[in-house]
């Protein structure tokens, strides 16, 4: 059991170092106010354990509000899961939990709080599953008890509309099941046909034969319900898919094998059968294999909160957001989001736009102004008229906008071959009947039309897709990237444009680095952190991030005014950070942040894009085959360093709008192109949507993004053109095996066009058949990878 | 060889035992959170009034 020392100087919660400012209690050290506060809490709940499963385990600590609007029963119920008259449940999302000291501590919150009854942790989706009694506590103080350890919920609209997608899974799994279990009953009592049956043991002949057919009943109707109802869709539309064949396939096996069994004149074939529908069963389930942790479908709703103060004749109260009219008023505090496009009414509005925009530099608005939703309100309260409702507003329209998911568009390999062999196969079978019809053998017509068909099934082609490219995705999910499903990584493979958002993709998250104009001290730089941590103005929080690593010290006499600057007292320190105005006085109009401590100038600082390493040789790589442009939001400020790092002939847009993104992404592809966007945040969510190969860049896979087809971890970015290369080596490998089961099909058909197709030869040709394609598939991917230096 | 044809009933019977396990398991999301759980057993479920001592060693 490691215990960290508490002699040492780091923090006996989070780990980090003390920095000589320590607070002690119990004769352990502490690095702030919030860990000792929270060790205060387990230790007077008995609930010390929680340090003896890992070394400082509170390491992802974080604080943060709970909103105040949780405590209004019909804001709080949109939420809840589940409540009856004294019992409710409710899912919260803790990005926090990282261990399994966090997995004890929140299954142990019934300690904390006697109202809550019992807790469940989910690790891998980092979420808590809490039953509490209502009567006893409401679902602010569920929430505020979950803060108080250092485990604050993020909570947001979407979970107001939570999808459902367990449902599906369930019902697909259940029919494997099914169909597991009769394939498994139906070769047991094929084996004695096989092996031949003695004259006395007809009857059990006929049993056999009968029990066969029973189990063959559930598998068609039930597990195979799918393939027909999908293939009649598909005729409809009068668009042939991979269904369609399977369909007609699944119907003949089962026909005959009635026939044979009632009229008891073969044993029927019903293993072939069973075994096709749970073979393709399971080539369905390695489509739809998905990360259960992640989440591909968000859109602003992740981002936005769920409820509003409104005002009416005066008295505040909370509405939830997408119970807003047009005319409501609303007020918004510092820190908070414009929910729906508004009118200024009252207050200096200093917002950050980079929602919105992408542009991160913040604007002041004065009263009478439409303010769009997204914006976020960086100083005191503001009140505001409500224009248009939610979904109506400006930055919504994007999801109403943005084309079709481009998975609808372009039909798949499997797909567009499909028609060219149901053609085939249905000309040969008539084919052979016809031939044999007109040899007089009325018997041997009906038994070769029914075998052809029977053999040449595309059962190979419907699970090489899916086994290769599921391959493929294990390799991505090694090296950071995470694929919605198997259908992404075949767009991934056609695409020959690719177009970067700036700001959190070419850059890092953090965005910028800070240069001062003169070098300060450590103290100093300290001091000024002091200061900005005051104010939730961008500038301010950015000058903070660059500086974690400081610990913060009370600041006196705080002042701000937005839009110029802000001044205070710190450790006995006057302290002024602003424009050349608020810090010189009038009349000055030089540019950049100007500082002042105690009097004397210690010159500006600006801030400066911190490129991605490695995105020269990315793009250099990536030109060789596709198109590069660059798409941002902000200024053209950046347009001389980029030229310099991205290979010539790179297209690049400055200011373009959320919608102007996606504007531009359809405009290339009705040229023609497909393309790869990336893109970090929510203005890129139009043209992530609307592109052929969305990207979500994120240092954090499990934070929110926005809906796009694939998750990347910021360093996996450098892989891309490999990834792109393997994925169409897949494409490749889809073709070859194509090829492969063509060859059994052909020896299949030598047999059945003579009308002499056994069924033990089919039963053993399709396993078999199978079994090659996927040894073929997985070590063909497994050597691409390695090739393309991405082995496993 | 009559006997054989309640050994089919049997062996057909105890494979659709296995088969409702099997669904029960799934409809009560015994599926659903396989990592948690193999965490969970490590954990200790009752509290120690020793805790304070145990991490001071």
């Amino acid at each position: 059991m490691k215990t960290p020392d508490p002699t040492t100087t780091s923090c006996y919660h989070c780990g980090e170092e003390t920095d000589g400012r320590t607070l002690r209690s119990d004769g352990k050290t502490f690095c702030c106010q919030g860990c000792q506060s929270v060790y205060e809490i387990l230790r007077s709940n008995e609930l010390c354990s929680y340090y003896t499963y890992n070394a400082a385990p509170g390491k992802n600590r974080q604080s943060s509000e709970i909103p105040a609007y949780l405590a209004d029963a019909r804001i709080a119920a949109t939420l809840l899961d589940y409540q009856d008259d004294h019992l409710s449940k409710v899912t919260f999302f803790v990005p926090g939990i990282h261990c399994s000291s966090c997995i004890w501590l929140l299954e142990g919150l019934h300690r904390l709080n006697p109202g809550i009854l019992h807790s469940r942790t989910d690790f891998l989706k980092r979420e808590v599953k809490i039953s509490f009694d209502h009567r006893v506590v409401n679902l602010k103080e569920v929430a505020d008890t979950l803060a108080a350890v250092g485990y604050p919920p993020l909570i947001n609209l979407q979970d107001v509309v939570r999808e459902n997608h367990s449902k599906t899974d369930d019902t697909l799994v259940r029919k494997i099941a099914v169909a597991g279990f009769c394939v498994g009953n139906v070769m047991l009592f094929s084996f004695p046909e096989y092996f031949g049956l003695s004259p006395f043991e007809g009857n059990l002949k006929v049993l056999f034969s009968y029990l066969n057919l029973a189990l063959s009943i559930p598998v068609v109707f039930y597990c195979g319900r799918d393939f027909f109802t999908s293939a009649l869709a598909g005729i409809r539309q009068a668009k042939m898919n991979l269904d369609a064949p399977l369909a007609l396939i699944i119907s003949t096996l089962f026909l005959r094998t009635l026939f044979e069994v009632v009229f008891q004149t073969g044993p029927g074939f019903a293993d072939t059968l069973t075994g096709l529908v749970f073979l393709l069963l399971m080539g369905r389930y390695t489509r739809q294999r998905s990360y259960r942790h992640l989440s591909f479908n968000r859109d602003y709703r992740s981002y936005f909160p769920l409820a509003v103060t409104t005002i009416n004749e005066g008295a505040e109260r909370v509405t939830a957001v997408s119970d807003l009219q047009t005319g409501d008023r609303i007020r918004i505090r510092s820190g908070e989001l414009v929910p729906a496009d508004a009118l200024l009414l009252q207050g200096a509005a200093c917002l950050d736009m980079s929602f919105v925009t992408g542009e991160s530099a913040p604007v002041t608005r004065s009263s009478g102004t439409v303010i769009y939703a997204g914006a976020r309100q960086t100083a005191g309260p503001i009140e505001l008229e409500i224009l248009k409702p939610v979904q109506l507003s400006y930055l919504m329209s994007l999801w109403n906008d943005a084309g079709e998911p481009a998975n609808g568009k372009s039909r798949s390999f499997n797909d567009r071959i499909a028609a060219a062999f149901s053609l085939v196969v249905v000309t040969l079978a008539v084919g052979a009947a016809a031939f044999w019809y007109a040899a007089g053998d009325q018997a041997k017509a009906w038994s070769a039309f029914t075998a052809v068909i029977i053999v040449a099934c595309p059962c190979v082609l419907a699970l090489s897709t899916p086994f290769t490219l599921s391959a493929v995705l294990s390799v991505f999910d090694k090296w950071g990237f995470y694929l919605k499903n198997t259908d992404a990584a075949e767009q991934l493979a056609n695409c020959n444009e690719v177009v970067f958002d700036k700001t959190g993709t070419l850059t890092t998250s953090k965005g910028r680095r800070v240069n001062f104009s003169m070098s300060l001290t450590m103290g100093e730089r300290q001091l000024l952190t002091a200061l900005a941590a005051c104010s939730l103005h961008p500038v301010s929080r950015q000058l903070c991030r660059e500086a974690a690593f400081l610990k913060l010290i009370p600041v006196e006499d705080y002042k701000e005014v937005p839009g110029r600057g802000i001044s205070g007292t710190v450790a006995g320190h006057q302290v002024c950070i602003g424009n050349a105005d608020w810090v010189f006085g009038a009349d000055d109009q030089s540019a950049g942040t100007h500082l002042l401590i105690d009097g004397a100038y210690k010159g500006s600082f600006s801030f400066s894009a911190d490129w991605r390493e490695g995105i020269a040789k990315l793009a250099a790589a990536l030109a060789e085959t596709a198109g590069i442009h660059v798409l941002s939001g902000d200024t053209a400020k950046d347009r001389q360093t980029l030229k310099k790092i991205l290979p010539p002939g790179t297209r690049m847009r400055f200011g373009a709008s959320p919608h102007a993104k996606l504007d531009y992404i359809a405009s290339l592809q009705q040229a023609g192109r497909k393309v790869i966007m990336l893109g970090d945040g929510l203005n890129d969510a139009g043209a992530l949507r609307q592109s052929d190969f969305g990207i979500a860049v994120t240092e954090d896979v499990n934070a929110f993004s926005p809906g796009c087809h694939a998750i990347m971890k910021a360093d996996a970015l450098a892989y891309l053109p490999r990834f792109a290369g393997l994925a169409s080596d897949a494409m490749r490998i889809i073709k070859w095996s194509f090829v492969i089961s063509s060859l059994y099909n052909c020896l299949g058909l030598y047999f059945a066009v003579q009308g002499t197709l056994y069924p033990l030869v089919a039963a053993v040709l399709m396993p078999l058949s199978t079994l090659t394609i996927v040894i073929f598939t997985s070590t063909a991917v497994r050597i691409c990878a390695a090739k393309r230096r991405l082995s496993l | 060889m009559n006997i054989l044809y309640f050994l089919v009933g049997c062996s057909l019977f105890m494979a659709l035992v296995f088969l409702l396990a099997f669904f029960w398991a799934s409809k009560t999301g015994q599926h659903e959170d396989t990592c948690t759980p193999a965490i969970r057993m490590l954990l200790d479920d009752e509290l120690k009034k020793t805790d304070e001592d145990q991490v001071q060693d």
